[in-house]
């Protein structure tokens, strides 16, 4: 049996490898994570709800069937779940109040394929409520503190989010990789932020069926993981067609992790003049610059290309995502499950049972959502929005035609205080200006960790494809993480 | 555009969402900011362009109509916050 502290460090590969090998059991892998989990939490907040039990149980048929010669392709990997997903018999709460104790009564198509393929569930992970925010302080749990600090500084600083429970755990190594969704980059953002790499594969990819609904035309569940080949195994394994789902799409799942390491010479990647914002702090445009040199190096050619509408992104999604949330989130009525508050009538019970069970993100979200789908404003901005959106998918159907992906940063700061944006919803919006676009157009994208800033914080660079070309983005996001070299990890203060 | 405290009451009916009397002001305010920063959209020209209701372009599934799943009045029950057999129990709706 190998030490507990270098099954922590491992990646999914790693740890198939060893699992092949026999020289740990998937019990033992989960053992490790447990104890660690149970060390780390109270100071990092990143589990909502910590399975100890189930994950034993589940590593305990997991090296059953392996020792059965029925391995599957995650057989033993334990993983950490954003609680968004439903999980049968485990509490999910979206981070919110308002489904409180809610026990799903059935399982997620995404986390039924990992359970399928042998994975092992350590717990539910903390994230913003509803998946509503950018640095994981709408939870109800109470924010996440990101493993990272600024060098020489004790500060709590944010993991990003919405998935910033997930990212928090890959990063502190409290799982071997994570589950998450994105709407506007809440896959993304916090990955950059915490050195990790994270994955939003293309609309339609991953089943939404059993995914807790924010804006169901932008959702999609994707991996955050250590490495980009652990990107591409997980995603795998997450991806596949569901009748469940009206708009999962019945297409081949590629071998993703065949991609990574393959040659991009001859590859044409894109650069967009509108995502060099003003104000861009240096060090990030730096960075994008050694990408394409990165890139440049491994044989790619570099054209600058133009994506005009992208400024009109993020508006367009605060008309959107609040529009089908504020619709989405009509069921939470406090009759059938979650929270039911007291009141005099039938309009009060509701009135005061969703007031008592959103917070004050989710609340804003859902009136601007209603009005902006009221009576007489429905032209002005919701459709006004979706010809927008075209325009924007347009934008990117053009510069396709030029090239076979773009490079881009991941965010436009490295992480932030807690504390700091909180009371400016407009500045933590920001977050997500280059990362929204592609969830508008429904495209791929990825974040890989590719440097850090002065204060030794981690900063991604993203890689955008075109529609179900996630193989050439991992290939791209494989060159730019070996060029990078990042290795890159919080120093545990936990 | 600017958004009134009596706006935030308004769409805060529609939304069966209770917002008390003293934040109704704040909130105004919150998302009249929003709503101004979103305005911005009004300098895109989109005459003639096709709203875009999904990225998925493929025509929806039809599946045979017929029941696929249930009788499982205890699964469908089990988060009620009240019950009584297999009934949900709700606040009375006619007075």
């Amino acid at each position: 049996m190998a030490a507990s502290t270098d099954l922590k460090g491992l990646t999914i590969k790693a740890a198939l490898e060893g699992l092949a090998a026999k020289r740990f059991s998937a019990e033992e892998l989960a053992k490790t994570y447990i104890d660690a989990i149970a060390a780390a939490n109270p100071h990092l907040n990143a589990y909502v709800l910590e399975t100890p039990d189930k994950a034993l149980e589940m590593a305990r048929a997991s090296d059953a069937r392996r020792a059965a010669g029925e391995a599957g392709p995650l057989e033993g990997i334990s993983l950490g779940i954003k609680d968004l997903f439903c999980t049968e018999g485990v509490r999910a709460t979206a981070a919110s109040k308002i489904l409180g104790n809610f026990v799903p009564p059935y399982e997620s198509t995404v986390t039924a394929h990992l359970w399928r393929d042998g994975a092992v569930m350590l717990g539910k992970l903390n994230m913003d409520e509803f998946a509503m925010g950018s640095s994981n302080e709408t939870s109800a749990f109470g924010a996440v503190v990101n493993p990272w600090r600024t060098r020489g500084s004790n500060q709590a600083l944010t993991p990003g989010g919405s998935s910033g429970g997930s990212a928090a755990a890959v990063a502190a190594d409290l799982c071997l990789a994570a589950t998450a969704t994105d709407t506007g980059g809440s896959i993304r953002q916090p990955a950059a932020f915490t050195g990790t790499v994270g994955i939003k594969p293309t609309y339609g990819r991953c089943s939404r069926y059993g995914v807790v609904a924010f804006a169901s035309s932008l959702d999609q569940a994707g991996p955050i993981a250590k490495t980009v080949e652990d990107a591409a195994i997980l995603l795998r394994s997450m991806s596949g067609h569901d009748p469940k789902d009206s708009t999962s799409l019945d297409v081949e799942v590629p071998d993703f992790a065949g991609f990574v390491g393959k040659s991009v010479k001859g590859l044409r990647v894109g650069v967009p003049d509108e995502y060099r914002l003003d104000g861009m702090p240096e060090e990030i445009a730096k960075l994008w610059d050694q990408g394409v040199e990165w890139l440049k190096a491994a044989g790619c050619e570099i054209k600058r290309v133009s994506l005009p509408h992208t400024k009109y992104a993020l508006p367009a999604y605060y008309i959107i995502a609040p529009a089908e949330a504020s619709s989405n989130l009509a069921r939470y009525d406090g009759m059938r499950f979650g929270l039911r508050a007291e009141g005099a009538n039938l309009t009060e019970v509701y009135e005061n049972s969703r007031a008592e069970g959103f917070g004050e993100e989710v609340t804003r979200r859902i009136l601007i959502g209603a009005y902006v789908l009221s009576a007489g404003y429905y032209d002005a901005y919701y459709l006004k929005a979706q010809k927008v959106r075209r325009r924007i998918a347009d934008d990117f159907d053009a510069a396709f035609q030029e090239v076979d992906a773009l490079l881009t940063p991941t965010a436009p700061s490295a992480a932030f205080a807690l504390g700091d944006r909180v009371s400016d919803p407009v500045a933590m919006y920001l977050n997500d200006v280059f990362t929204v676009t592609t969830n508008l157009a429904g495209l791929p994208g990825i974040s890989v960790p590719a440097g850090l800033d002065a204060g030794g914080l981690p900063l991604g660079l993203q890689l955008i494809g075109r529609a179900l070309d996630e193989g050439t983005i991992f290939s791209l996001a494989g060159a730019l993480e070996e060029a990078a070299g990042f290795r890159g990890k919080a120093t545990p203060w936990w | 555009m600017s958004i009134n405290a009596a706006t935030v009451r308004r769409v805060a009916k529609l939304a069966r969402l209770a917002v008390p009397e003293a934040r109704l002001e704040s909130m105004a305010e919150e998302l009249t900011a929003i709503m101004a920063w979103i305005e911005q959209l009004n300098e895109v020209d989109t005459n003639g362009v096709e709203p875009m209701t999904s990225c998925v372009a493929v025509k929806l599934p039809m599946r045979e109509d017929v029941v696929a799943d249930g009788g499982q009045p205890d699964k469908v029950l089990a988060n009620a916050p009240r019950r009584a057999g297999n009934f949900f129990v709700v606040p009375k709706v006619v007075e």
